[in-house]
């Protein structure tokens, strides 16, 4: 049984005041994510993916279309008991303390009391929270809020999480960490289905990935399988600096460190740089393909680069 | 009730804590204090009626406050906020929250009345030295005043579920200052004719009647209160509160949160 099938979900917005138009967010597809997966929903700003899990949430409502959450109708709101969802940028009551918070949503989760009064120091210091349980949210930085953002979607033990964008306003370790919640979740069998444009979080964690472009489905498919899509690159190394206009014409991208020359081309541009190094007598070092990413994937599926926001590695 | 809709209400009585509303308690205590070592010092017979008429209208003043400015935005900054959006993640209908939202307010406007209605008492006691059976009416003049914040608070989270926080909170205030000269509207339109008769009787009949829940001028002279009339004044604030309500929840079901 899938974990999430959504069929044919559709959202216009109207927009304009005095001429409208209908702006189509997200358009129809069938796409299903297994249980026990861990699948990243990807695209570039404004491709959809907000709009998505808010309509799988039913925070907004879909003009066609509908969805299957664990095998039930996705409006059931007693499903939601084995859901947690981390909205995108959330925002929480900042009069609670973390503890207090986490006991508000596991109260109306219907999480039975005793069990919940273990549960929320787990979580907290699963999501490295233990030293801010007591302090109210309205202290807290964004890293923080997204730490508890994700406590909150785990307090009820959900058999499926749905995460927006779970590493944003995180530092490197934060990160990290919440890698390593994800594959901790898959290990106890839940589903994880989370929207992102940080490719290598996508790269290291997902089981497969689906890719969103302007509201269009554009591609699903575990990671491997979409890179290969993809054009290899090639790096060759070479010792001296004549060759290099050559090569540089065949649009690669040289760098020298001392008195070596590193250019990346496409695999089919190789002989041609070959016989420019060739004919001017310089020493041939190396030659190694360079393993596609998601982002080689993005720049030339989609013809633009996913992220705005710069990678913190 | 609902275990939902209570852990709602419940937090929503506490926000109220916690951004300090109850203050408005300081101000009042100091108002009733004042008012009443003043009378004191200057009569003798009236100085009942004087601690009644100040108490109780200002009772009612601070509340009907407390209920247009924090039922505006009850549910509008939820959303405003999204802090909505983690409470409707779980296994919550929408007019739980909307309702827990609302008794939330109640409870709050409830306790704050309790510990003014104490203050009220303790000024009467101070200025006329006991306690009389007439004054039972004072506390029948508080619950009509109860009834009243929950028929406004209805109408304030209702405009608030169309309208923009500033037009409703003047929507709020309009309903309730027409509603306070109910009787002449109801007067007005039984002397006009044809068509404006029935616009007029229909528009006086829509508009909550706050005159009738109004008994502080007896309350100040120990008058009794009819027991027909607290039933049916009890009956009419919850038909009317109930309306409300059910009119938030059937735009807000529908509603896509931004
Ligand atoms: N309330 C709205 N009214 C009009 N258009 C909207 C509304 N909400 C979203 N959109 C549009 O829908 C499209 C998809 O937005 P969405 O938030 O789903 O993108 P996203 O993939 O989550 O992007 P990001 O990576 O920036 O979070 C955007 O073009 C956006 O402008
Ligand atoms: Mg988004």
């Amino acid at each position: 049984m899938p974990a999430i099938e959504i069929l044919g979900l559709e959202k216009k917005y109207e927009v304009g005041f005095l001429r409208k138009t209908e702006k189509v967010a997200l358009k129809p597809f069938e796409l299903a994510v297994q249980e026990g997966e861990i699948f990243g929903y990807l695209g570039p700003n404004g491709a959809g993916k907000t709009t998505t899990l808010k309509l799988l949430m039913g925070l907004i409502f879909p003009t066609a279309g509908s969805a299957r959450l664990l095998g039930r109708h996705w409006r059931d709101p007693d499903v939601k008991t084995e859901i947690g969802f981390l909205p995108e940028q959330p925002y929480f009551y900042d009069y609670l303390t973390a503890t207090e918070l986490l006991e508000y949503y596991g109260e109306l989760s219907g999480m039975d009391p005793t069990a919940q009064r273990l549960r929320v120091p787990e979580v907290l210091e699963r999501v490295g929270m233990t030293a801010a349980a007591s302090t109210q949210l309205r202290k807290f930085s964004k890293g923080m809020l997204q730490r508890v953002g994700i406590a909150q979607a785990i307090i009820h033990d959900p058999k499926l999480v749905i995460l927006d964008e779970p590493m944003s306003g995180l530092d490197p370790m934060g990160r990290l960490e919440v890698r390593d919640i994800i594959h901790s979740l898959k290990d106890e069998g839940k589903t994880v289905f989370f929207s992102t444009h940080i490719l290598s979080d996508a790269e290291t964690l997902c089981d497969r990935v689906a890719v969103l472009n302007e509201g269009e489905l554009r591609a699903i498919g575990v990671v491997a399988d979409l890179t290969a899509q993809v054009g290899g690159k090639v790096e060759v190394v070479w010792q001296g600096e004549k060759a290099k206009p050559a090569v540089e014409a065949l649009g690669a991208e040289c760098r020298t460190t001392a008195s070596l020359v590193r250019a990346v081309l496409p695999e089919a541009k190789l002989d041609a740089a070959l016989d420019a190094i060739r004919q001017a007598r310089e020493r041939l070092v190396s030659v190694t393909p360079v393993r596609a990413t998601l982002e080689d994937y993005f720049l030339q599926k989609l013809g633009r680069k996913p992220l705005e926001e710069v990678e913190t590695r | 009730m609902n275990s939902r809709v209570l852990t709602i209400a419940a937090n929503t009585f506490r926000e109220a804590v916690r951004d300090r509303v109850l203050y408005n308690l300081v101000f009042f205590a100091l108002l009733m204090a004042g008012g009443s070592i003043l009378v004191g010092q200057i009569s003798i017979d009236i100085e009942r009626q004087v601690v009644v008429n100040l108490g109780l209208t200002a009772v009612s003043l601070f509340g009907v406050v407390i209920a247009i400015f924090i039922g505006i935005g009850l549910v509008s900054k939820e959303i405003e906020k999204r802090t909505l959006y983690t409470v409707l993640a779980r296994p919550v209908r929408r007019w739980e929250f909307i309702v827990g939202k609302f008794f939330g307010l109640v409870i709050t406007l409830v306790v704050n009345t309790f510990l003014m209605s104490l203050g009220v008492l303790l000024a009467l006691l101070y200025v006329a030295h006991k306690l009389e059976r007439g004054d039972l009416t004072v506390v029948v003049a508080i619950y009509f005043i109860v009834l009243q914040f929950v028929v406004v608070t209805a109408l304030a989270l209702l405009f608030s579920s169309f309208s923009s926080p500033l037009l409703s909170a003047v929507l709020a205030f309009a309903v309730f200052i027409v509603g306070t000269f109910a009787e002449d509207l109801r007067g007005f339109a039984a002397m006009s004719q044809g068509v404006t008769r029935v616009g007029a009787t229909i528009a006086a009949y829509l508009m909550p009647n706050f005159a009738a829940l109004n008994v502080i001028a007896e309350a100040a002279h120990a008058k009794p209160v009819a027991g027909n009339l607290i039933l049916f004044n009890t009956v009419y604030a919850l038909l009317y509160a109930l309306a409300a309500v059910a009119g938030a929840v059937l735009i807000f079901e529908r509603r896509n949160l931004k």
